[in-house]
């Protein structure tokens, strides 16, 4: 499966990953709207990003939620009924809600800000789980 | 569910439907919460009616059940009986009901006059029908008059049409008349999540408990589930107009139908519930894990659970109907809410299960529940410790539109009545209701769902059931008023209030019956005490019971309120209040409805509605002192084996509280000091309780308390002025 790992060291707070990321998923120029979020005030725990584990799909009572065949959680917004309990149970709280947009956003592990950050504070990271081998996409 | 449904079936139901009305509106878009229309349709005259929502009505009723009680009030006159073709049923969901956001935001409240206590009933009830309702542009649903043949009433939300429909093919029991129905309207698989029913069963037919049934289709089991309106027999009066079903089906669910002023701000408060329910629901009532079942142990532990006819609190073998026992029954890890966004998901559900009984003997069902008030009613309070018995027994009530509450205290009133020898093998057609059997009490819910023999006598309830021994029989009129947990004439639900003279008022000062959703004051009362004096416990019987009736105003559960509390609530001034969910709700009002109430018009909002629907009992002919007297076996204890049950806590408070020394008495003696003392107590704690409600000394709402809520309507005081 793929994630978005990070490397907090050598993180420099400079929000270009959030950025990138608001434009990519939610075509925006607002921080707000982006599905990494860094925060300034902390020196552990900074980047704030999912990281694939899945809680999310028990608790979704519309089953808008799922695993994807590489491993990622997606969610299906036309099932999204936004009752934004994913948004509370996320246990690194990394499902993202804003009032402009109707359904709950997430990292999709797309890669587009950790080809931009400039210090290699995040990267892709592929694991392989047996899921994937028994669904056929990785051996 | 159970039943193999067939295509070939359900057509040919639908085939032997005959339209006897039909209607088309043009749905209303909701705005601040409200569709601004009601709707009224008379199953005598096949009439359909779309009226207006005033201004006014909101202002004074806000929603739910007080619209209900205010259609109501106009539909019946004093001499109204529940099976009159005036009485009506009135189901409305309430201004914030349909909300995705915040955790137990889908009730719909029921209103009628109810069989067993002939006075106004309201009861509270989950499903996706009252936010469906809404979608679909009402309000409210009043339904009046009788049918002259089986009919149901079909609302399609989206096509705006409406019809009643001879029905002659369907089932009466719900777990088969919802999957006739749900099959019937979806157009596909997918589709069966947009219908609710409302359907009831066939001991509702025979007795006077029966209750109503209102479906949500559970997406992961792929089945049509139910929560009950339980109390008061408004299913009885449902089966009595002849209805088979209401269905309502609404494609469209969202976040925002309500059309909230401050959506953002409800999207604010539910996460954060949510994030509360997620870090310590594990820790605090565990309602995602067991549901309400919880309660099974803890209230054994603190002597409050009922065992036989509420004579004592606890059993050595509570274990085997315990939290944990049930666990084991209940399919686990399921997001298990009756309306959407409830992360507290208290509703839980045993698949598979296979019955040993009754007409359905041997097919595998699916069981919702059992809720704590179940286990105990039909369980513990009957003697019973066996958990598949409590499943059985569950799975009929709702099937067959029983109230589990009423229908086991009336169970154990019988069982206490045949151990006292007030009735015998030969009344009761051969069964034998001892404490424990139960067979018997199987056989007696099977015998009230076919109308016959003893099992029609126990559909009567506690009350007429006391007047019937006494009449035919020649009973003792006073062991059977102290011994018959009821009082209004509904039957009490499952809590022992003996040591907790609050509670004991918070069942027996209620408007509708003795439910503790008005009230539920044991820990306050007796294991914190927190409200010690008369004035404190008065003050906790006026803010709980209103603060309680604001959840049925606006189509709320009640269990986010307490059932989940704050990291920091025990460190706030009034931890029993939990005031930031308080504050939470305040903030949802405003948020959906562009008001700008705070904590204290909340209260006010609830005591107009509450003050209303006391004097809707007066109306009614109830609704005074003399109906807010207590059975003794809910203050204290009746017969010698009880207080030799817990004797040295009694003789204890006899020299201690009383001032009598207790050495060289009879139990006999005994009792009766007791029972002079905590009648005393009771009669204090009601003038106090009265007098802080801004009532008289006969329980009767002050022309000055009337005027200040502004409900001085003048058929309002036409009532009240002949009882001041």
């Amino acid at each position: 499966m793929k994630f978005l790992d990070k490397n907090e060291e050598l993180c420099t707070k400079c929000h270009l990953c959030e950025e990138v990321c608001a434009a990519a998923i939610n075509k925006s120029d607002d921080r707000e709207k982006s599905a990494i979020r860094i925060d300034d005030e902390k020196d552990i725990g900074i980047i704030n990003v999912c990281n694939q584990c899945g809680e999310c799909i028990e608790v979704c009572s519309e089953q808008a939620i799922f695993k994807a065949k590489n491993g990622v959680i997606l969610i299906n917004k036309s099932k999204c009924i936004g009752c934004l309990i994913c948004v509370g149970y996320c246990p690194s709280l990394s499902m993202i809600f804003h009032e402009d947009i109707p359904a709950p956003f997430k990292c999709i592990a797309c890669g587009k800000c950790t080809d931009e950050c400039p210090s290699g504070a995040i990267f892709l990271k592929e694991i392989i789980d047996e899921e994937q081998v028994a669904a056929g996409v990785a051996e | 569910m159970s039943c193999i449904l067939t295509a070939e079936h359900v057509h040919k139901i639908k085939a032997a439907r005959k339209v006897l009305k039909e209607f088309k509106y043009e749905p209303a878009k909701l705005e601040k919460g409200y569709a601004n229309k009601s709707l009224y349709i008379n199953i005598s005259n096949n009439s359909i009616v779309s009226k207006d929502v005033t201004e006014k009505m909101k202002d004074v009723f806000i929603g739910g059940k007080g619209f209900g009680l205010w259609y109501l009030w106009n539909a019946v006159n004093p001499l109204t009986k529940w099976n009159d073709p005036e009485n009506e049923i009135v189901i409305s969901p309430g201004p914030i009901a349909g909300i995705t956001q915040y955790p137990g935001a889908g009730k719909s409240l029921v209103v009628s006059i109810s069989p067993t206590t002939g006075s106004v009933v309201d009861s509270n009830v989950g499903g996706h029908f009252g936010p469906f309702l809404k979608f679909s542009g009402w309000d409210a649903l009043e339904i009046q008059g009788k049918a002259d043949r089986e009919v149901i009433i079909f609302i399609d939300g989206n096509k705006g049409t409406i019809s009643i429909e001879e029905a002659p093919l369907e089932s009466v029991d719900t777990h088969l008349i919802i999957e006739e129905l749900t099959e019937m309207y979806a157009e596909s698989d997918e589709d069966k999540r947009n219908i609710s029913v409302v359907s009831s069963g066939t001991a509702a037919q025979n007795s006077y408990i029966g209750l109503l049934n209102f479906s949500f289709y559970d997406k992961r089991r792929k089945s049509p589930r139910v929560k009950q309106a339980g109390r008061g027999g408004i299913g009885t009066v449902f089966r009595d107009k002849k209805i088979k079903a209401i269905v309502v089906k609404f494609n469209g669910v969202k976040g925002d139908l309500n059309n909230p002023v401050d959506l953002k701000k409800i999207q604010e408060l539910g996460i954060k519930l949510h994030k509360e329910i997620h870090d310590f629901d594990a820790i605090q009532t565990q309602k995602r894990e067991v549901g309400t079942a919880n309660l099974v142990e803890i209230m054994n532990d603190y002597d409050l659970l009922p065992v036989n006819n509420f004579k004592y609190g606890n059993h050595p073998e509570t274990w085997k109907i315990d939290s944990k026992q049930i666990k084991k029954k209940v399919t686990q890890n399921m997001p298990d809410g009756c309306w959407y966004g409830c992360s507290m998901a208290c509703a839980k559900a045993v698949d598979g299960f296979i019955l040993k009984t009754g007409p359905y003997k041997g097919q595998k069902v699916l069981i919702d529940g059992p809720e704590y008030e179940t286990v105990a009613a039909v369980g513990s309070n009957l003697g019973i410790f066996n958990l598949d018995h409590v499943l059985e027994c569950n799975f009929y009530c709702d099937t067959y539109g029983v109230d589990t509450i009423s229908l086991g205290t009336t169970t154990a009133f019988l069982m206490e009545c045949y151990e006292s020898n007030i009735l015998n093998k030969e009344i009761t057609g051969g069964l034998e209701l001892t404490f424990g059997n139960k067979d018997a009490a199987m056989e007696l819910l099977h015998q009230m769902s076919r109308g016959e023999s003893f099992g029609k006598i126990a559909g009567l309830g506690v009350r007429k059931i006391k007047e019937l021994l006494v009449k035919e029989y020649g009973a003792e009129p006073q062991f059977l008023n102290d011994i018959g947990m009821e009082n209004k004439g509904m039957e009490y639900s499952q809590y022992i209030s003996k040591e907790s003279l609050a509670q004991q008022g918070g069942y027996a000062m209620t408007n509708k019956g003795p439910q503790h959703d008005e009230a539920w004051l044991i820990f306050m009362d007796m294991v914190n005490n927190q409200i010690p004096s008369f004035e404190d416990k008065a003050e906790a019987l006026h803010y709980f019971p209103m603060f309680r009736t604001w959840f049925g105003l606006m189509g709320l559960c009640k269990l986010p309120w307490n059932d989940i509390e704050p990291a920091n609530n025990r460190q706030t001034s009034e931890p029993a209040k939990v005031p930031e969910h308080v504050q939470n709700y305040v903030e949802l009002f405003n948020s959906v409805t562009g008001k700008t109430i705070n904590k204290q018009e909340l209260i006010v909002q609830s005591e107009r509605v509450y003050n209303f629907q006391r004097i809707f009992n007066i109306k009614m002919g109830f609704g005074q002192k003399v109906h807010d007297n207590p059975p003794y076996r809910s203050v204290g204890p009746v017969t010698v084996e009880e207080y030799l049950s817990r004797q040295d806590r009694y003789d204890q408070q006899m020299k201690e509280l009383i001032g009598v020394a207790p050495d060289g008495k009879t139990i006999e003696e005994k009792i009766k000091i007791t029972r002079k003392y905590r009648e005393d107590q009771y009669e204090e704690l009601r003038q106090t309780v009265y007098k802080r409600r801004g009532w008289t000394e006969n329980g009767i709402p002050t022309l000055e308390h009337i005027r200040n809520l502004g409900i001085d309507f003048p058929e309002v005081l036409e009532v009240v002025n002949k009882h001041l």
